[in-house]
């Protein structure tokens, strides 16, 4: 493979090759059906959704670390990209699945079809979106996200499809475990790792770091910034289609742009452009704030939310450039390689 | 010496050898402002040539518009193509910027603009981005050229010092094997020790085949290494000549060499 060829020759550090590292995700992701299994029958269903759903806040996280961190594309937009795929999948699932379609193929291929459809709005708002920079572009994201609530919030139905307008959809089929919710976040990482790290996925880095070095190096920018907002959309809405299989209901709130905030908290507490920092936020995260529901027994008042955000800004305080910074955890080979003298001519 | 009215079509622009480059009446807007107003001019295969001029007279403009980095509202300009005398000069200013870098032409950004938070080696693997052949070749060249980018190759180029980020610009240029290297400003905010250490590598680089624009603020450091030159005044070429003819030019010493 030549692109692989070409990172080669300037990296000392043996590769392991692609098709044993694919070979072993593989493995993983078939290793969560029994794990799923023993989780089901030996945790209680609150620990069992929490874990669920921490796959999930990895699949979000991620996808919008390939946007915000690795390429540098601020946006607010994720909620959006989000709903799309869940009331892609919801609505059609709840649909087919009444008129007697098998659950799990029917979710299987919806999920992947409300991925596609918000891929499809990734391409709408990032085509437009890559003339803006910076603050600019995170208000356009932000009203893309906006439009697609109140879109959502005025529609009944879409021909025999239900909306539900602002009462939300309901009736979706439980389809989601911890078992398809750990493939979607491992399927997730390991693809956005690909980008990122491959020869070719140095250009989303170049664009973050410059953008006009990077077209003067003659990476085609546009090329690489829609592709960033196309694919990090479709994961999103992956991980919209498996909400509303998880939880059952949806309703147009739950995408409004607080989401996409606490998503973007995410990356920046991550450590931006940090693969295994944010997967490590959001696990973090998610455990800090259920952790903190017992909170209100000792205290009487509910200070949940306010303990939240203070350890937010105490992290922050204390590690301005998130858990990880631009590191990576799985990546010390290289650091060891980085400290090595240059071998002699 | 040839002095350029800004309307007449200017005869020092004709040779008679095609030149690799060729600007024609070029007209750049920055929405209402002109930066640059019938710029024409000529690169001949093999030449350092120079653009001296004071601070916004629209060097980087220059530089930005043949990179396809900025688009000009009016004018030509073209590149010879690879294979001789059959095809047409390639038009670029219709072409986007990448498209620009696999024409052969590579830019050397101002203010350098490496990516900091890369490593060198990224940096020099970014540079030829384009290409798909062995880069080993290139990459021990830009070492035996910049032997301290060898020594900081997993260094991140943010790291660097000023000198050495110019430096790895360069090298990171060069690894697209560009027929025309644009250079912006090389020595600025540069000690003049390692100004004068890059600008003998610019003139090794030309040596070795590779076409110079350099644009530069240091007019004596550029005429110097030059074979050609131009002046740019408020958006427009006030006078070309050889670089050694405008050395000793006292209106130039006058304004741009400071005697």
């Amino acid at each position: 493979m030549p692109l692989l060829a070409k990172a080669n020759q300037i990296d000392s550090v043996p590769r392991t090759p692609a098709w044993m590292l694919n070979l072993f995700w593989l493995a993983l992701i078939l290793a969560c059906y029994p794990i799923n299994r023993l989780l089901e029958a030996n945790l209680n269903d609150y620990l069992y959704l929490v874990l669920t759903r921490i796959c999930l806040n990895i699949v979000l996280a991620t996808s919008l670390n390939l946007i915000n961190g690795i390429t540098g594309q601020f946006s607010l937009g994720h909620a959006g990209f989000m709903a799309v795929g869940a009331y892609t999948c919801g609505t059609f699932l709840q649909h087919y699945v009444g008129v007697g379609w098998n659950p799990i193929a029917a979710a299987l291929l919806f999920v992947i079809v409300g991925g596609l459809l918000a891929a499809v709005a990734g391409l709408i708002v990032g085509v437009p979106a890559l003339r803006l920079r910076g603050d600019y572009l995170a208000i356009a994201t932000l009203g893309f996200g906006e439009i697609i609530y109140i879109v959502i919030r005025s529609t009944e139905s879409i021909g025999p499809f239900k909306i539900g307008s602002a009462a939300g959809l309901d009736g979706i089929p439980k389809v989601t475990t911890f078992f398809w919710a750990a493939t979607a976040a491992i399927i997730t990482v390991v693809c956005v790792w690909r980008l990122a790290y491959s020869a070719k996925g140095k250009a989303f880095a170049a664009i973050r770091e410059d953008e006009v070095a990077a077209a003067a190096m003659g990476i085609n920018t546009t090329f690489y910034k829609v592709t960033a907002f196309v694919i990090g959309a479709f994961f999103a809405g992956v991980a919209g289609g498996l909400y509303g299989a998880l939880d059952q209901t949806i309703d147009p709130e739950q995408f409004r742009f607080t989401r996409s905030i606490e998503i973007v908290a995410l990356v920046v507490l991550g450590g931006t452009g940090s693969i295994t920092g944010v997967v490590l936020a959001a696990i973090v995260l998610m455990i800090l704030s259920e952790a903190l529901r017992d909170l209100k027994g000792v205290t009487h008042v509910d200070l949940r939310l306010i303990v939240y955000a203070l350890l937010l800004i105490i992290t922050m305080l204390l590690r301005p450039q998130g858990l990880m910074g631009a590191k990576e955890i799985f990546r010390s080979r290289r650091k060891r390689n980085l400290s090595q003298p240059a071998p002699a001519a | 010496m040839t002095r350029i009215g800004s309307d007449t079509s200017s005869p020092a622009v004709s040779a008679a050898a095609p030149a690799l480059l060729s600007v024609r009446d070029l007209d750049v807007r920055y929405g209402a402002i002109c930066a640059l107003q019938g710029v024409s001019l000529n690169i001949n295969p093999g030449e350092i040539v120079t653009l001296i001029g004071s601070n916004g007279a629209g060097k980087t403009t220059l530089l930005r518009t043949i990179s396809g980095l900025l688009k000009p509202a009016n004018g030509e300009i073209t590149l010879l193509p690879t294979s001789p005398s059959p095809h047409p000069p390639t038009a670029l200013s219709k072409l986007r910027p990448h498209e620009i870098v696999r024409l052969g032409i590579s830019h050397v950004p101002e203010g350098r603009q490496i990516f900091p938070n890369l490593t060198v080696s990224e940096n020099l693997l970014l540079g030829a981005y384009q290409r798909r052949d062995d880069l080993s070749a290139d990459i021990a060249r830009c070492h035996t050229l910049f032997p301290i980018l060898k020594e900081r190759q997993s260094q991140k180029a943010g790291t660097l010092s000023g000198g050495e980020q110019q430096m790895l610009a360069i090298a990171r240029a060069l690894m697209s094997r560009p027929r025309l290297l644009l250079l912006d400003e090389p020595s600025l905010g540069l000690a003049p020790l390692i100004v004068r250490k890059i600008f003998d590598i610019i003139r090794e680089i030309n040596a070795e085949g590779t076409t110079i624009f350099l644009v530069e603020q240091n007019a004596h450091l550029a005429l110097k290494i030059a074979h050609r030159a131009y002046v740019l005044q408020t958006g427009r070429i006030l006078m070309t000549d050889s670089a050694q003819a405008l050395l000793a030019n006292p209106e130039v010493q006058k304004a741009y060499l400071g005697g």
